[in-house]
């Protein structure tokens, strides 16, 4: 198991940009008004932000690190790493990161690379970011993570359709030789690749004319092979079978226990999902937030973006033992257990272009 | 597993299952009606109550409330 721990990692800031557009699940009239209400009660997805065709997640995840940056008064020559996060890049070729360290004014001794993770995609890229920093490849770090998923659903298959929202974050990090530890607990299992995949369009099945075509997938579910497929119920029991021992496993490596941690913050896959499993870690639902509601299922920008807006308060003003845990598409899943001090992190922005 | 108990969480877990309705005979699918976030309201009060976990594939084999219990049951550990 990649248990590990790494030191002199600080958290300096973060910040999250969603799209200014809402839909409401309550307006989702694919469905009949009971399912849309069990839904709501159940899915616990009230209203999503969903970006305008040519804003991609580059573009949210830029102006937020643009605020960030303003708050933080960093100096951008000295940020020579940046990490882009995303199932869903600019283009094919080349790698967002490369774009996105020019749109930022970074340097040129800046590493900048993408991870092609979703809904675990921020633990790796902390665990990634902070791995680079600690062997002194940079002293100064942004990590985006963010995504488009609502530009691949199917207006007309209702297990991803009113799931997904779209939303981008940054997260600022810089190597502290006093900053506490952070520890990890990363994993993956590809024998379930196929419950959430969008089939077509890379190499193995090439873009054709058929991946167009939409097909009846079963009763009320229509897709393309262009649209991102879920299969909820082996989602579902994936997560209810490794989260918890993932976390702990984690606690035990850590010396730590859930009594001593202040926020857990689940990646925001569906409410049914984290309730059962915040019912099996047996922690109490106000150390749990959660930005579902509000956002839908943002992918990777999940757990940054649930941090923004519900914990903006506690980040910017104490210290805060978190413990961070996200799981999905892969399989890839993995938590981290970190602690945070006053970090700058401005209000959720909203997008305008 | 107790059945009366199994029946009683499941009428907790349905608002529009009235209490008496479910037998361990019925068929579940001719009372509750089934879609996939029934499936898995189901799916994760089994997983909460008896660490058992259920799959598609348990859930289409399954035609009554004994038929899952009997699933449920066979996995439990003793």
């Amino acid at each position: 198991m990649a248990l590990f721990s790494l030191y002199g990692i600080r958290l300096a800031g973060m910040a999250a940009t969603v799209p200014g557009p809402r839909e409401h699940t309550a307006d989702y009239t694919w469905i009949s008004r009971k399912e849309r209400e069990s839904l709501i009660k159940n899915i616990g997805v009230e209203t999503r932000r969903v970006a305008p065709r040519g804003v991609t997640a580059a573009d949210l995840c830029v102006a937020a690190a643009e605020r960030l940056l303003e708050n933080l008064n960093w100096d951008r020559r000295e940020i020579e790493l940046l990490i882009f996060v995303s199932q869903s890049p600019d283009h094919l070729v080349p790698a967002t990161a490369c774009i996105v360290q020019n749109r930022l004014g970074l340097p040129h001794s800046c590493i900048a690379f993408d991870v092609g993770l979703g809904c675990s995609g921020y633990v790796y890229g902390l665990s990634l970011a902070g791995s680079m920093m600690q062997s002194g490849a940079s002293k100064k770090a942004l990590l985006m993570v963010g995504d488009i998923s609502t530009l691949t659903t199917s207006y007309r298959d209702k297990s991803t359709y009113p799931l997904f929202g779209d939303g981008g974050t940054v997260t600022a990090l810089e190597f502290n030789q006093k900053a506490p530890e952070m520890h990890f607990n990363l994993q993956t299992d590809g024998a379930g690749y196929r419950a959430l995949i969008i089939p077509d369009g890379g190499a193995r099945n090439r873009m054709s004319r058929k991946s167009f075509d939409i097909r009846k997938v079963s009763k009320g579910m229509y897709r393309s092979r262009l649209h991102l497929q879920l299969d909820g119920i082996e989602v579902f029991n994936f997560s209810l079978r490794e989260v918890v021992p993932n976390v702990k496993s984690l606690l035990k490596h850590a010396e730590q226990t859930m009594d001593g941690i202040d926020y857990l913050v689940f990646h925001q896959a569906n409410r049914l999902i984290t309730e059962t499993l915040r019912k099996m870690l047996k922690v109490d639902p106000a150390r749990v937030p959660y930005s579902l509601k509000e956002y839908g299922n943002t992918s990777g920008a999940s757990v940054p973006l649930t941090m923004v807006t519900q914990l903006r308060n506690q980040l910017t003003t104490g210290r805060l033992q978190l413990l961070l845990s996200a799981f999905g598409v892969g399989l890839s899943w993995g938590s981290v257990l970190l602690e945070t001090d006053r970090i700058v992190c401005p209000e959720v922005i909203e997008f305008t272009k | 597993m107790d059945i009366d108990t199994f029946i009683k969480r499941i009428e907790e877990e349905f608002d529009d299952l009235k209490p008496g309705v479910l037998k361990p005979g019925t068929r579940f699918r001719e009372v509750v009606e089934w879609n996939s976030i029934n499936a898995l309201i189901l799916i994760a009060m089994i997983k909460t109550e008896y660490d058992v976990t259920l799959t598609a594939d348990d859930l289409i084999q399954s035609k009554t409330i004994n038929d899952i219990s009997s699933r449920i049951t066979s996995r439990m550990e003793p």
